[in-house]
């Protein structure tokens, strides 16, 4: 293994001043991200959903800092960060990200280096904020804050550094002649399938909520308690995933201003087409639209256009959404009744598959030869390494911090038992038929 | 059975790999890393089930 610098071109001082406006926008989809967590949990679990979101955004932005930060190889002082590499068939691997731990030389780094970091900071704080919706109402709030320092921590680094830092994934086009190597400008595989993955490992090991899947019968519906949050956290976080995809293509495409405003359009259109189909869908099965259902649609058109918001066409991203529309809502209700999954946000269909889907319609779209081969490779990474690697150390994790609250928490709610308060005081909880 | 799943997943993904380093061209390299591809769907197929199956017997 060889630590070494590779180079990237150096950012205009235009595009370091606009990457940094939109970085400051990019919030809002972790606001946006937050409040559909929320509103799509329990009442009596609402105050401990939305302090969850907030403590796991300060808990990744401290382990990233401390530590993930250094993994990713942003901050060697050169473009492009430094790396430790291996060779093999005469190739050179890059595995892994070096640079000194806790942030240091973040101020002496070049422009493009502090503004990959910043994007990579507020990515993680995403990502993380993905398991915690789908352990709703049954998650600790100690299990979650664990769940996202492990994340920020050791997961997302090794992504980041191979997707957006010169690593292998990257360089698979140079080393293998595979397109432009592996293509994730927006954040669709390190941010939304790496927590979508991390959705599913969290809710294989804490388990449905109590009375979600009676002995007898159907699954019990346990609807979102609060539609008006989830539908203003989708607005919040189109303005915030129209300024990561900006961003993400200015940083780890250099894509050219003239670029910028389709790959904004593209992400419009793609969530727009999404959440079409979702409410004709759900008009078609149900005769009357789903709300949760149409965000889940929003939010998934979304996340496809994170994998190819700034590759494909307008008319492309419309089918790209149109797609991933129709898949959400079957495959929310496909997760629930036939695979027996307890997923109160839809995390693992909204983000694990409509990111899987973006980055095959990113693969489909590509113009350029051998692009498809590589988006497959990241897709096979992703499936055959990420969610192994995730499972077996959140496995780890729940002997340390279990993930489940006791069957008494559950009982009176997350908000009682975690915090000795409600978020509705005023409110009259209704008893729940299934501790009758 | 769902460790067994999850203990097959990485197998395809070094089976794709193995497909890039070994074949420069770009038929047979696509033909090992889709058989990767579907190698890890077995993996999760089988992970799906052995959930499945644990869940049926918890069941309160």
């Amino acid at each position: 293994m060889t630590p070494i610098a590779p180079s990237t071109p150096a950012i205009s001082e235009a595009a370091f001043a606009l990457t940094l406006a939109l970085l400051l926008l990019a919030p809002l989809a972790i606001a946006g991200v937050a409040l559909i967590n929320t509103g799509l949990g329990r009442s009596r679990s609402a105050a401990q959903s939305l302090l969850g979101n907030l403590a796991i955004v300060a808990v990744t932005a401290i382990a990233f800092a401390l530590v993930g930060a250094t993994l990713t190889g942003n901050l060697s002082g050169t473009p492009g960060g430094a790396a430790h590499i291996f060779h093999l068939a005469g190739k050179p691997w890059n595995w892994l990200g070096a640079g000194p731990l806790f942030l240091g030389g973040f101020a002496a780094a070049p422009p493009q280096s502090q503004l990959a970091l910043l994007f990579e900071f507020l990515a993680v704080a995403l990502a993380a904020l993905i398991p915690w919706g789908s352990g709703a109402d049954r998650l600790r709030l100690t299990a979650g804050c664990a769940i996202a320092a492990v994340l920020a921590a050791l997961v997302f680094p090794l992504l980041a550094h191979w997707i957006w830092a010169g690593g292998w994934l990257s360089q698979l086009g140079v080393n293998f002649s595979l397109g432009a190597g592996f293509l994730d400008p927006g954040g669709a595989a390190t941010v939304h399938i790496l927590g979508g993955l991390s959705a599913l490992a969290v809710v294989w090991i804490a388990g449905p909520r109590k009375g979600k899947f009676p002995k007898e019968g159907f699954a019990t519906a346990m609807p979102g308690h609060n539609a008006v949050y989830i539908l203003f956290g989708c607005l919040l976080a189109l303005a915030g995933w129209l300024a990561f995809n900006v961003a993400g293509a200015v940083l780890w495409l250099q894509a050219p201003f003239a670029a910028l405003p389709v790959t904004a359009l593209n992400t419009l259109l793609s969530a727009s087409a999404a959440v079409a189909a979702t409410f004709a869908v759900t008009r078609i099965r149900f005769g009357k639209p789903d709300a949760s259902l149409c965000a889940n649609g929003w939010l998934a058109g979304l996340v496809a256009s994170s994998a190819a918001a700034a590759i494909v066409a307008p008319i492309q991203a419309l089918v790209i959404g149109l797609i991933a529309g129709v898949i959400t809502p079957l495959l929310v209700e496909l997760l629930e009744l036939a695979v027996a999954i307890d997923d109160p946000s839809g995390a693992i269909a909204v983000h694990a598959a409509g990111g899987l889907w973006g980055l095959i319609a990113a693969a489909i779209f590509a113009a350029q030869a051998g692009q498809f081969l590589a988006q497959l490779i990241g897709i096979a990474t992703l499936l055959g390494l990420v969610l192994p690697l995730v499972y077996l150390l959140f496995s780890l994790l729940n002997r340390i911090v279990p993930f489940r609250v006791d069957p008494d928490g559950e009982r009176i709610g997350m908000d009682l038992h975690e915090l000795g308060g409600g978020a509705y005081p005023e409110f009259v909880i209704h008893r729940d038929d299934s501790y009758r | 059975m769902k460790f067994a799943g999850l203990l097959v997943m990485p197998a395809g993904f070094f089976l794709s790999i193995a497909a890039v380093v070994l074949f420069p061209a770009p038929a047979p390299r696509a033909a090992f890393v889709l058989c990767g591809l579907a190698v890890e769907a077995l993996g999760l197929v089988v992970a799906v089930r052995g959930h499945m199956e644990a869940r049926g017997e918890t069941r309160p």
